[in-house]
């Protein structure tokens, strides 16, 4: 079948419901590559073979990501007209209980976080509220939140085209193409007030009508998706959750600015979002929404699917271009600009995964509608990966204008273990570190660039009291200086320069002399580089020396870390009062450097210390100390 | 699947793509393959040269059988992945960047995996393990190759 009128999208649509919601039982397990990793396939497995051992019928699914990685493996079960659950922290001796309630008709109570509250659902009974258990959206952790861009992360079966279209997906595709010009679909999109999510916050309106307004043939529009900041994951989910959002928000693109090729370039670590945009796109192309003359509108657009090779200058724009064009991943100065000459000297679009996932709700809701949402000049939502040292890490998306307190305290849970936090990373490497005493801030766009970061792409780590800040702007710089591609001398030297000097603070090695020096470099770098990287490079030092001086300072002067981070300025001993000889630590050290009897008080071997912290970490009595300095 | 991916003239892409296929044939890039490639492609070597030596994913040199990548993104740094990195060298007897004698495993690092909200987190080919502790790589290995871990 080929889809050519919104009567055979409704086809489609009904057919997604019929399995979103089946006659019987739907399990859905999370398998984004975060479920995964923490056993979410053995779980699954355990599903299907003991609901094939008893005889069960039952749907199993395994879709994205639901957000709240931290109770992964999640597990949605969905039985008509009883309930719509979500279990977290499943096991596979859970799952296999799981199925042994389910058999017996009822639900399983082990493991149970929240109701699942229904939307789409034909079934209009009340569901059965299994004793004491929340709604999703009352958890604290997702009681801020706001979902647009993550609407269908874990809740449909990510390639199944019949799910997406049954949740509202392909509505603004085909009013795009049928009832709007392309002029119609940039007004919409301007009037959002939507700026681009992949950090620097370009009105996304704006950028098209560039593009639309030049006369040069062909266009091309291309998705960014090479999310390269480490500790950021927000288009990988996307990716593999929800595909089809991104290509339906990068074909409109397209018929917007007059494009009918388009590029998804996918970071080469996210090989299972690269799986799965690939069948979403072939799928597409097979059905008639991707291909010529899409829903006989006369319209043309194609998607071919890029993947990358492991360089984080890629994402910046013209390197991302260089890249596909067969050249190095090299950046080169703007202007032009890629709207007027882009690839192979074309105009060309270059969104980020989460604008592009954004695009279909606003043409379908209308501007006005996602202008309501957020702040004045800041409007919508962002998403966050909200990771490191928080009790609740997972992926979120909240209105603009939320406070860092709302989003650390409110949704994070506050410190891990109960650890007070101490300051807050957003932007990457090219963003900046904001103390504890600024949580009181706005997340917007110009608020967090006034205080020194960057709201970036969405990567936001947490640090509490035992992050070393000078560590981690040395971390950021070890990044930027392996990842400058060498082309302009400010960057290739200039993050070596400042990386060497913050090797030797950390090694204790330093002189007083050095911070101003390495403020100088700092300086010399974002003046003068050619590209965003560079210009950026700097950021984590500067934010770091700006709010966090004190511990420069103690590591130059004193040379002292006071968070008893830095190997060179710690020393590990074991307290023979609190040892139990339990030998965790001696299995834990991956240097055999701690001995001792069994049940007895055990020593570390100062000669073959590495200063790791293994020991520390995982010792249950608290009887490792750290000596600072 | 073809070697060469879309004819000349060079379309979007397609360099990448045939260094991958390549690269996912052999584990690296042999000489040979790149100067096929190369005539194929239309391009001169040398641009192929610049890309393989550009790109992290790309080697000239034969990879082990299995590839651990210890992830150092930000979350997994702040997270002790640096301990896991420690344990695994001491493990395998490599160090980072080196294959063991063996051809059982590559040990590598990587600026990120994406799957932050599992710190620390490493990857052995195309699986992901979250929420390590140095104790449990000995287990994760012997899945991949018992001689090596043993040794």
């Amino acid at each position: 079948m080929k889809v050519r009128t919104r009567s055979d999208l409704a086809t489609l649509s009904s057919s997604g419901l019929s399995t979103l919601y089946p006659p019987g039982l739907r399990i859905s397990v999370g398998m984004a590559t975060c479920g995964l990793a923490t056993g979410a396939a053995d779980v699954y497995h355990v599903l299907h073979d003991e609901a094939d051992r008893r005889g069960l019928d039952l749907m199993l699914v395994a879709t994205g990501c639901i957000g709240y990685c931290q109770q992964e493996p999640l597990v949605d079960v969905y039985m008509q007209g009883r309930g719509h659950i979500l279990y977290s922290k499943v096991t596979t001796d859970i799952a296999s209980d799981m199925i042994a309630s389910l058999a017996s008709g009822e639900l399983p109570t082990e493991g149970a976080l929240a109701i699942i509250p229904e939307e789409n659902s034909r079934n209009s009974k009340p569901l059965e509220k299994l004793a004491g258990l929340p709604l999703l959206n009352d958890l604290p952790f997702y009681s801020l939140q706001h979902k647009i861009i993550l609407r269908n992360c874990g809740l449909a079966d990510p390639v199944c085209l019949e799910e997406y279209v049954a949740r509202e997906g392909y509505q603004a595709l085909a009013l795009a193409l049928l009832d709007l010009k392309s002029e119609e679909v940039i007004d919409q999109v301007l009037g959002s007030g939507l700026r681009g999510r992949g950090g620097a916050g370009f009105p996304t309106g704006r950028k098209w009508q560039i593009c639309h307004d030049e006369q040069a043939q062909p266009k091309y529009i291309i998705c960014n998706g090479d999310e390269g900041d480490p500790g950021a994951y927000m288009d990988r989910t996307v990716l593999e959750s929800d595909p089809y959002s991104v290509i339906e928000g990068i074909t409109i693109a397209g018929y917007a600015i007059g494009a009918s090729q388009g590029f998804i370039y996918v970071r080469n670590e996210y090989p299972l979002a690269i799986e799965r945009t690939t069948r979403a796109v072939a799928r597409a192309e097979e059905i008639g929404l991707l291909g010529n003359n899409i829903l006989n509108s006369g319209f043309d657009f194609n998607i071919s699917i890029i993947r990358g090779a492991g360089a984080f200058v890629c994402g910046e724009e013209t390197a991302l271009i260089s890249s596909i064009e067969g050249g190095l991943g090299e950046p080169r100065p703007r202007p032009p600009f890629p709207a007027t000459s882009g690839l192979w000297g074309k105009p060309t679009i270059i969104n980020n995964v989460k604008t592009l996932a954004t695009i279909p709700v606003i043409v379908s809701h209308g501007s006005n509608w996602y202008a309501g949402i957020g702040e004045n000049g800041n409007t919508g939502t962002v998403v966050f990966s909200l990771v490191g040292k928080v009790a609740n890490t997972g992926l979120v998306e909240v209105p603009l204008g939320l406070t860092l307190n709302d989003m650390l305290q409110g949704i994070g849970g506050g410190g891990l273990n109960g650890k007070s936090l101490k300051a807050v990373q957003t932007g990457g490497p090219s963003g900046g570190c904001l103390p504890e005493r600024l949580f009181h801030l706005q997340i917007d766009y110009e608020t967090l660039t006034q205080a020194g970061s960057i709201m970036g792409s969405g990567g936001m780590v947490v640090m509490d009291e035992e992050t070393c800040m000078v560590d981690v702007a040395r971390y950021f710089l070890g990044f930027t200086m392996s990842e400058s591609c060498g082309k302009c001398t400010p960057c290739r030297e200039g993050t070596r320069a400042m990386y060497e000097i913050l090797t030797r603070i950390v090694e204790g090695k330093a002189i007083p002399e050095d911070l101003k020096l390495l403020e100088e470099i700092a300086d010399w770098v974002k003046t003068a580089s050619l590209c965003g990287l560079g210009q950026t490079a700097p950021n984590p030092v500067l934010s770091t020396l700006r709010y966090f001086r004190d511990e420069y300072e103690a590591h130059v002067r004193d040379k002292c870390c006071p968070a008893g981070v830095c190997r060179a300025l710690i020393q590990l001993n074991i307290l023979p009062d609190l040892c139990t000889g339990c030998r965790l630590c001696q299995r834990e050290c991956p240097v055999g450097a701690i001995s001792g009897e069994k049940k007895k008080p055990h020593v570390i071997d100062q000669e073959l210390c590495t200063h790791c912290r293994s020991c520390y970490d995982i010792c249950p009595e608290g009887a490792v100390e750290i000596a600072r300095g | 699947m073809p070697l060469i991916e879309h004819p000349p003239p060079l379309a979007g892409g397609a360099l990448l793509a045939t260094l991958h296929n390549i690269n996912a044939k052999h584990g690296y890039l042999p000489e040979e393959d790149l100067c096929y490639a190369a005539n194929e492609l239309g391009v001169p070597l040398s641009q192929l040269y610049s890309a393989a030596t550009f790109y992290a994913a790309f080697s000239f040199k034969p990879r082990g059988r299995n590839t651990i990548k210890v992830c150092l993104g930000t979350a997994c740094y702040i997270r002790g992945s640096d301990k896991l990195l420690e344990k695994l060298e001491a493990t395998l007897g490599v160090k980072e960047g080196e294959t063991t004698d063996d051809l059982a495993f590559s040990l590598e690092t990587v600026y990120c995996l994406g799957s932050c909200s599992m710190s620390p987190v490493i990857r052995v080919d195309e699986d992901t393990y979250g929420r390590l502790r140095a104790d449990h790589l000995p287990r994760i290995l012997k899945k991949y190759g018992p001689a090596a871990v043993d040794a």
